[in-house]
């Protein structure tokens, strides 16, 4: 792990990216009695806004910090602390690819290979149409197909190399269908 | 085998996450009788149980519960279903097939400690699970479990699912209830314990999601039923994980004491490996407590076991004591990988390092660095360029960090230390056998590529080099520029 340094102090009024609308906001207000604390909203709310903006940007940085009462460092802190949550702008889909020793073990690192050798990136990259994002995770949890992938909400499970390209021109990979409440429930089509 | 599924009973159940599938079978039953009683009775109840925690420690949850303060106004209840144990996913398989059992649990362990606000701490990477247990909350609320006045008795219980993000360290007690409060997952310097100052800097509890789900079985069945099942000191059933190459993987339940043999090569159970392979290593409770060694180590024929030699470790019983006599840190989450006979042990090395190095969350001096300082010798050795010297630097590093040498905040380290100082020492012959078929010189010219200025250290080779030609910094076996 590198530091990545942003000048956030004079970052140019074009480079904050994009900000919060007025629902999102709203949604995040909605969770403000479930704590005592209007910090202990900050993990709900970046979820809320990673799945509304697709990443946190600096812009939704400094909304956040103005909603939960906190200094914009603050919010920085806890955004790159979590590996879930991405400073920069990422593809429609994103691609979490386990590693853990069970994965590796039952054929990971090929399907490593194939997929970086498909999508022509490297992690946290995005392809130049916009299309994916690529990462890996320590562990999905999911040990028992492995090796596993997780394609934006959808767990892709017993993935060999071989799969991949079924998997990748499937346009629904990454639609899980089931039942939902509404809380945290990202629609689709507002990711960029 | 006899024992009847109590846990996983509604695993693969048609429609089991329903509130309707669960209440026909006798659901929310328990939460009715723990209702009934005092809040003091039922945790004297859960302390006679000798219910240990099952999300690594083994620290008995009605103990737990004694510690909050007497004079306590408020308390929080936080489960613990953070599981990101590498290769451990019985949380899972239990909230993807009987969320309600969870719920019930969490309404019994929350009667039991006055508590009124409940947060399930769940993993960012559970998605599927998280719409599931919301929609179980949300059914639960309607039928009137959760919210005021419970089932007529005036008990209030919030219950709320809080999403994390992806932080292996927010699994650990502290680290959870940071990062519930909207920081960075930094655990706490302990004491005071999170029962005397937790959340919120309140009174807290925080349990795991099986050791809740054990809570309305103990209810509805009985102490007796309960005390039955397992072994002297650690009673009642337990969720088995067992991965890698074998037949069957997957998530089984056994009675506590079972071993690691027969959760292998059980026909109930993984099976037997795949392809007839031998079994090279297991990690049988998680990543952190430690490898043992399996049946590709024969025993002697005689039975009498040298610990000195490698043999066969694979009849330790998964229990809190017996993993001990093998040198685990305990039986921890008691989910297994398996390491055929083919897989090269420095991969492995190389994976068990880079999890921990990755996942320190940089807190404590000796983690951060120590973590970081395997992963870079194991990948050193993983391309062929270790020293012999070098799995006594890990081993050493590893001696020298975590909660038991008293270095650390949290337990992290010493899990990080456990797995990587068995696998050196109970695989050593092989990764001398690794590095004597190495090529040779190839460790310098390792160093060499990489970095070329530290190459002209005259140190290097491990003595003191005279300077040729009047410079100081010339390279052994290079000419001497003109």
């Amino acid at each position: 792990m590198s530091w990545r340094t942003i000048d956030r102090r004079t970052a140019a009024e074009q480079d904050l990216g994009p900000g919060l609308n007025d629902a999102v906001k709203e949604k995040i207000r909605s969770f403000f009695p479930r704590y005592p604390t209007k910090r202990a909203v900050l993990l709900p709310a970046l979820h809320i806004a990673q799945d509304a903006l697709g990443y946190i940007s600096l812009r939704a940085m400094r909304e956040l910090a103005e909603l939960l009462e906190l200094p914009p460092s603050a919010v920085l802190d806890v955004v790159t602390f979590y590996t879930h949550f991405w400073t920069h702008s990422r593809g429609r889909k994103t691609i979490v690819l386990c590693r853990s020793l069970t994965c590796e073990l039952m054929g990971g690192g090929r399907v490593r290979e194939g997929l970086e050798q498909r999508l022509g990136i490297g992690e946290h990259e995005t392809t130049p149409d916009g299309q994916w994002s690529y990462m890996t995770e320590e562990c999905l949890a999911a040990c028992e197909h492995a090796p596993c992938l997780l394609i934006n909400e959808k767990l892709h499970k017993g993935v060999q190399a071989e799969d991949l390209d079924r998997i990748l021109v499937d346009p629904e990979n990454d639609h899980l269908d089931m039942p939902r409440s509404t809380l945290f429930d990202a629609p689709a089509e507002t990711k960029p | 085998m006899t024992f009847g599924r109590v846990l996983m009973r509604h695993v693969g159940v048609p429609n089991s996450t329903s509130l309707a599938v669960y209440k026909a079978d006798g659901g929310y039953a328990g939460a009715a009788r723990a209702l009934q009683m005092t809040p003091d009775d039922l945790v004297e109840l859960v302390k006679k149980a000798n219910l240990r925690g099952r999300g690594g420690a083994g620290f008995p949850a009605g103990v737990k519960w004694t510690f909050l303060p007497k004079d306590r106004t408020v308390t929080y209840l936080c489960v613990n279903a953070d599981e990101s144990e590498p290769p451990t996913f019985c949380n899972r398989v239990l909230i993807d097939s009987d969320p309600h059992l969870l719920l019930e649990g969490v309404l019994i362990a929350a009667y039991a400690t006055r508590t009124t606000v409940a947060y399930i701490y769940m993993r960012g990477e559970f998605c599927e699970q998280f719409h599931i247990l919301q929609r179980a909350l949300d059914e639960a609320y309607a039928a009137g479990y959760f919210g005021h006045n419970i089932l007529g008795t005036g008990h209030n219980l919030e219950c709320y699912i809080h999403r994390g993000a992806g932080a292996y360290v927010c699994g650990e007690e502290t680290g959870l209830i940071e990062s519930l409060e909207g920081k960075r997952g930094w655990p706490r310097i302990k004491p005071p314990f999170p029962a005397v100052e937790g959340l919120f800097r309140k009174p807290t509890v925080v349990n795991n999601v099986e050791t809740l789900a054990c809570l309305p079985h103990i209810l509805t069945r009985g102490l007796d039923w309960w005390l039955s099942i397992g072994t002297a000191n650690s009673k009642g059933p337990k969720m088995y994980c067992i991965s890698g190459p074998v037949n069957r993987p997957g998530c089984y339940e056994a009675p506590l004491g079972l071993t690691c043999r027969e959760l292998i090569y059980g026909a109930d159970f993984g099976g037997g490996m795949r392809d007839g392979k031998q079994v090279k290593a297991v990690f049988p409770g998680g990543l952190s407590m430690g490898a043992l060694r399996g049946d590709l180590f024969p025993k002697p024929p005689d039975g009498k076991v040298d610990p000195k030699q490698d043999y066969d470790e694979l009849d330790c019983a998964l229990d809190f004591d017996d993993v001990r006599k093998y040198d685990l840190l305990g039986l921890g989450t008691a989910a297994a990988v398996v390491v055929p006979e083919d897989a090269d042990i420095r991969d492995v090395l190389l994976n068990v390092t880079r999890f921990y190095a990755q996942e320190s969350c940089g807190q404590c001096t000796q983690c951060r660095e120590g973590t970081a300082w395997m992963y870079k010798i194991a990948q050193r050795i993983r391309a062929g360029a270790g020293r012999r010297v070098d799995l006594d630097i890990i081993e050493e590093t590893s001696r020298n960090m975590g909660m038991i040498p008293g270095l650390s905040i949290c337990g992290l380290p010493d899990g990080a230390a456990w797995p990587i100082r068995t696998l050196i020492q109970k695989f050593r012959r092989e990764f001398e056998q690794r590095i004597a078929a190495q090529e040779p010189g190839a460790a310098q010219s390792l160093i060499r590529r990489t970095n070329a200025a530290a190459y002209e250290l005259p140190v290097l080779h491990g003595r003191a080099v005279q300077p040729a030609g009047g410079t100081f910094a010339t390279p052994l076996d290079v000419a001497p520029p003109r």
